[in-house]
């Protein structure tokens, strides 16, 4: 379990071996050419999103010129989906419930994964297995059941509905990564602080925490992510447009008969995919710790 | 009495267990049991259901969309995984060699997981056009095609289609978690099995891939799960259209139970699903008891 950036960082400077075998020639053909067209592949469908959201409808729909280009670029799509549609409400739903979602799910994580990692209460494995197993559980086989929990409890079409069903997925999650985190930490840290006579709780919130900062991060971003491509419960639990986020806004509210209109679509998937991209440039290393520490233990 | 409790590391470990044992037993436990109940019911939206045993089943069982839809989901799911795994590991194998710009490669790489899924789809869905599609305009500029191709109007067009789209989605995951595996193997098995004469590909098959047996294992899993009960990229770019032929389980499920209305219907082909996440999950459970053997450690 390495959740830490650096151990990485390190691995890589040896990886160099016997590469300097290799001629340049040779490993342009057999390294950067795949390469490229592996990134060719997994990055076109952004680049296509990007260039149909500034394409003007006459240019869309001919089969004339170029389609990789665009001759007019036009800001329509993106006035029509700011200006009248609910997008922005849509947005706005989506940044609330995903921070207020993993925030939520951060704490019950933090303290979960301490107390089977550090408490050591008995049954902690069993709980730590537990754990384990519902976050295999995926949410297609739930929401059928969770509709009519959410709807019993008079959650239905609101935000809290999101708010509360999201930690399913994410609790598990976030406590599996910060528990291999955690055990990283030197049990003799703990000691030392109950013999200065320190509470759990302190050691928790001054010793602990502190260390796995980047743990946190991790989960975190993961958190994050997760809850802003949530589909199914959204879809499910949510009917009013107001209460939409932005990816059951954009399929269930853009989409108008037979007419598709693929300018202020592919705008509404580009702006609400950014958010996400831009916060996760910024955290590449921690993601991606925490994706592979997920599979990992 | 607050002191005694400090010291109980029982009483201690339940009130921290405490806020996360509350939202996954009530949101995930329960629903789970529910979801069952209700697989025995009739249960319809706004009414509660009686009891049917076994009725839901046995009408599932003689329904063709839900047969197709069963073989729809194998499918998806076999081709898909197969897709996914040799080209992670092809991609990883690609990023574990000496590079330049290696952080940006992978950063970029993952883009197709990080965004929503759903939007995502979409762009897919407009690359799938049956009239602008920019495949059979590249096709047809090429002179490989006359008519443009019909992606998400053919049965086996449309299958293919979703497939290459999760495909899409999912290669970046397989490969990264790959790459992480092959960045823990250590150098010098190359070194010795170069001084031995071993050539690449003998160095890639029986160290390579030996020593990422484990973490394989339990990638493929998670693949495998995820692929199985893949939802959002079928329901936003067909539907299950045309005439069923792309409709997964989940989708299935979904269509029955909200739009349709029949919850007890719905939640017994989900269920229907749960053997077969099982089949997987044993799986996983194995992959990790080898791994957790073969690094030398004792039984955790």
């Amino acid at each position: 379990m390495s959740a830490n950036p650096s151990t990485t960082a390190s691995a890589r400077d040896d990886q160099v071996g016997m590469e300097f075998l290799e001629s340049l020639p040779r490993k342009v053909v057999t390294v950067y050419l795949p390469l490229g067209i592996f990134l060719f592949v997994l990055l076109f469908p952004f680049y296509w999103m990007a260039i149909t959201s500034f394409k003007p409808n006459e240019e869309l729909l001919s089969r004339e010129g170029n389609p990789f280009w665009v001759i007019k670029p036009t800001l329509a799509h993106f006035h029509k989906l700011l200006f009248e549609t609910s997008y922005p409400e849509w947005l706005w739903n989506t940044v609330v419930v995903s921070v207020v979602a993993t925030f939520a799910s951060l704490v019950a994580s933090v303290m979960a994964a301490y107390a089977i990692e550090r408490l050591r209460f008995s049954g902690a494995k069993q709980v730590g297995l537990s754990i384990f197993l519902a976050y295999l559980v995926p949410p297609s086989i739930l929401f059928i059941p969770l509709a009519a929990i959410v709807f019993n409890l008079g959650l239905y079409d609101s935000r809290w509905a999101l708010i509360l069903t999201y930690p399913t997925f994410l609790i598990p999650f976030s406590t599996w990564l910060l528990m291999g985190y955690f055990r990283t930490i030197p049990y003799e840290l703990e000691e030392c602080a109950l013999i200065d006579g320190a509470t759990r709780w302190q050691i928790l919130t001054k010793i602990v925490l502190p260390l796995a900062v980047p743990g946190l991060i991790s989960a975190g971003i993961f958190a994050f992510t997760l809850s802003w491509n949530e589909f199914i419960y959204a879809l499910t639990f949510v009917s009013s447009s107001e209460s939409k986020t932005v990816p059951v806004g954009v399929v269930t509210e853009l989409v108008e008969g037979d007419v598709y209109h693929w300018g202020s679509l592919m705008a509404g998937a580009l702006l609400g995919s950014l958010p996400v991209a831009f916060v996760y440039s910024f955290f590449v290393e921690y993601y991606v710790s925490g994706l592979t520490g997920s599979v990992k233990e | 009495m607050l002191e005694k409790l400090q010291n109980n590391r029982n009483a201690l470990g339940l009130l921290f267990m405490l806020p996360a044992a509350v939202l996954l037993l009530l949101f995930l436990t329960y629903p789970l049991g529910l979801g069952t109940w209700l697989g025995f019911t009739d249960a319809k939206v706004g009414r509660g259901g009686q009891w049917i045993g076994l009725e839901n089943y046995e009408f599932l069982w003689g329904d063709s969309v839900t047969r197709l839809a069963l073989f729809n989901t194998l499918f998806y799911t076999v081709i898909a995984s197969i897709l996914k795994f040799f080209l992670g590991l092809y991609l990883a194998v690609l990023l574990n060699r000496n590079i330049r710009l290696k952080s940006f490669f992978r950063a970029v790489i993952l883009l197709p997981y990080i965004v929503p899924t759903a939007l995502s789809a979409i762009a897919f869905w407009w690359i799938y056009d049956s009239q602008f599609s920019v495949i059979s305009w590249v096709l047809q500029r090429l002179g490989l095609i006359d008519r443009y191709i019909d992606f998400l109007g053919e049965p086996w067009n449309a299958r293919f289609s979703v497939i290459a789209a999760n495909v899409w989605r999912g290669v970046p995951f397989v490969a990264i978690t790959l790459l992480a595996g092959l960045q823990t193997i250590s150098p010098s098995y190359y070194e010795a099995s170069a001084i031995d004469g071993a050539t690449p590909w003998q160095q890639f098959r029986h160290v390579t891939l030996p020593l990422l047996t484990p973490i394989i294992a339990v990638v493929m899993t998670f693949s495998v799960l995820f692929t199985f009960t893949d939802f959002q990229l079928i329901y936003v770019i067909t539907r299950g259209g045309p005439l069923n032929a792309t409709h997964l389980m989940a989708t299935l499920s979904f269509q029955r139970a909200i739009p349709g209305g029949a919850l007890g219907e719905g939640a017994a082909i989900s269920i229907a699903m749960v053997p077969f996440l099982l089949a997987a999950i044993l799986f996983s459970y194995f992959g990790l008891q080898r791994r957790a053997w073969q690094q030398g450690g004792s039984d955790k």
